[in-house]
């Protein structure tokens, strides 16, 4: 339960010829806490420099970060991050990885693993505790990767493209798990899975927006964005990246990610916003700056 | 792998027994002079009497608690000073030129310079090992360090840790990795060190030996004790490389 808000955020970075670069430029916009926003934007045109600055491992050049209305400074000890490249510990267990935001705090070992069983369990891992990082598949590590991020249960979830690298099918079971865990209520890390799913009765705007984290999910894929998210936001082409359109997702919750993709207010939806990105697409392709991810 | 591994035997000790057939035949042949390559069978003779005479053991013992003390001060000192400047860029640049330079003085020219500072005992060698342990444990640490994934640094970071849990979950055994696999050369130059000190001015170790053989013109003394340090080289590294294996399981 975290709001972040840029406001007039800019970043320059040096080429390596030594010029500057002006990757985002005068940036504004608020998450309000417990929804879920998308960035789309062409690759290259500075959603992770974004990311990374909500994050605070980067800080702007002008503007600012807010986070629950103080001015960020320092990393942001309100939010996880999942990147998109594997960021498990190799040299540690998958249990160790999972339990490691708990035993940085200080949590006793026996604590820090009894709470990282359950996480395992919750992302299907719980037979793989034991293993390492690079003797699970793909998928594997970004379950992984998911319960470390979870299991610290702050307010805000910051996530860079986490699943673009894997195959499709795996990305759509992977989404769906992101949504279940998302959409549960009680973040206080003992609702059961199962509750994501539950169907109807009662209305998700009840109970869910008090409990739920924020999120921001950058990603080039629209149609990902379409279908998790509460609100899109497309940035345009590089250098100088800027809000180009906000479009808000009413598309029902909980959300069957398997149909979802061919209703036709999700087809309604994703025409009209590819309508802006196609443009901001085909101009990154014209420009031929320096990619930056 | 596993029906290769006896494969592999077979030939490394065919490659071994050609070649000592070989050197055998061209000296019975008389194609090459037994006072300049002395011959197998008296080399194999030679080890054997130091062995089952008992001679060897003390000197093989010197050589080794000299090779090990080089490697163990060595790796301390590389390993401390490549995590330092590793995470100060500033004091890298400083002091790279220094560091280039000390690692390119010829060992060989401080052997005297140590024998004169620690005298003829087993420091004098300790130290010339250290001088060759030290700049492959720095330079690998360093790298290790600067290398290390900068992701899995942003994560751990992310996910709380303070500075020393970040060097000691990540940059340590990121580090680990290189050092590791420097560990096999680093050990080779240890028994280099010790062996060329003791060569140069000693009263034992294998170097000793040796040079007492080199001067008397005893080929075979020499040739038997560059056969006790090669078949010891290989003894501890199979160990070196099975610590290694245990220790970066985690590398599958």
């Amino acid at each position: 339960m975290t709001s972040i808000e840029f406001d007039r955020v800019s970043r320059d970075f040096t080429t390596p010829d030594g010029r500057p670069y002006r990757a985002l430029d005068d940036i504004s916009f608020t998450v309000s806490a417990g929804s879920f926003v998308a960035i789309v934007g062409p690759s290259g045109c500075g959603k992770s420099t974004l990311l990374n600055m909500a994050a605070g491992l980067l800080t702007p050049s002008c503007g600012s970060v807010r986070v629950d209305a103080v001015v960020l400074t320092g990393l942001n000890r309100r939010a996880t991050y999942m990147f998109q490249q594997d960021a498990l510990l190799p040299w540690k267990t998958v249990r160790d990885n999972v339990a490691l935001g708990l035993t940085l705090s200080g949590v006793a070992r026996r604590d820090a693993h009894a709470r990282a069983a359950v996480w395992l369990g919750r992302v299907g891992l719980a037979a793989f505790g034991d293993h390492y990082p690079a003797q699970l598949s793909g998928g594997m590590r970004k379950r992984a990767a998911m319960a470390q991020n979870w299991i610290i249960d702050r307010g805000l979830l910051l996530m860079d493209e986490p699943f673009s690298a894997l195959d499709v099918h795996t990305r759509l079971l992977m989404e769906t798990e992101l949504l279940t865990l998302w959409e549960a209520p009680a973040a206080s890390g003992v609702a059961r899975p199962s509750q994501g799913r539950e169907r109807g009765a009662e209305s998700p705007a009840l109970h869910a927006p008090r409990s739920r984290k924020t999120v921001v999910f950058v990603t080039h894929d629209l149609e990902e964005a379409i279908a998790l998210a509460d609100e899109v936001i497309v940035l345009s082409a590089g250098p100088s990246a800027h809000v180009v359109a906000r479009h808000q997702v009413t598309l029902e919750r909980p959300r069957d990610l398997m149909e979802l993709r061919t209703s036709p207010a999700f087809i309604d939806l994703y025409r009209a916003l590819w309508v802006v990105l196609r443009e901001e697409v085909a101009r990154s392709q014209r420009t031929a700056e320096p990619t930056r991810g | 792998m596993a029906e290769r591994r006896g494969e592999i035997l077979a030939w490394r000790v065919l490659v071994g027994v050609a070649w000592l057939t070989l050197w055998q035949a061209l000296v019975s042949l008389k194609i090459l002079d037994p006072f300049f390559v002395s011959r197998p069978t008296d080399i194999a003779r030679r080890v054997n009497d130091w062995v089952v005479g008992g001679t060897i053991w003390r000197h093989l013992a010197t050589t080794l608690e000299e090779s090990l003390l080089g490697l163990v001060i060595g790796s301390a000192m590389g390993i401390s000073l490549g995590f330092a400047l590793g995470r100060s860029p500033v004091a890298a640049r400083v002091f790279d030129p220094y560091i280039k330079m000390l690692n390119a003085v010829p060992r060989v020219v401080l052997a005297p310079l140590f024998l004169l500072w620690f005298g003829l005992g087993i420091w004098s060698k300790v130290a010339l090992a250290v001088t060759l342990v030290f700049f492959v444990m720095f330079f690998n640490t360093y790298q290790g360090v600067r290398d290390a994934d900068r992701v899995v640094v942003d994560n751990v970071r992310m996910l709380g840790a303070t500075e020393r849990q970040l060097v000691r979950h990540v940059l340590i055994p990121s580090a680990l990795t290189w050092i590791f696999s420097s560990l096999q050369t680093s050990l080779g130059f240890a028994m280099v060190g010790a062996v060329v000190g003791e060569y140069l001015g000693s009263t034992r170790g294998l170097g000793y030996v040796i040079s007492q053989a080199e001067g008397t013109f005893d080929t075979t003394g020499v040739f038997a004790g560059m056969t006790v340090l090669g078949v010891v080289v290989v003894i501890v590294s199979a160990g070196v490389t099975r610590l290694e294996r245990w220790l970066l399981r985690w590398k599958v």
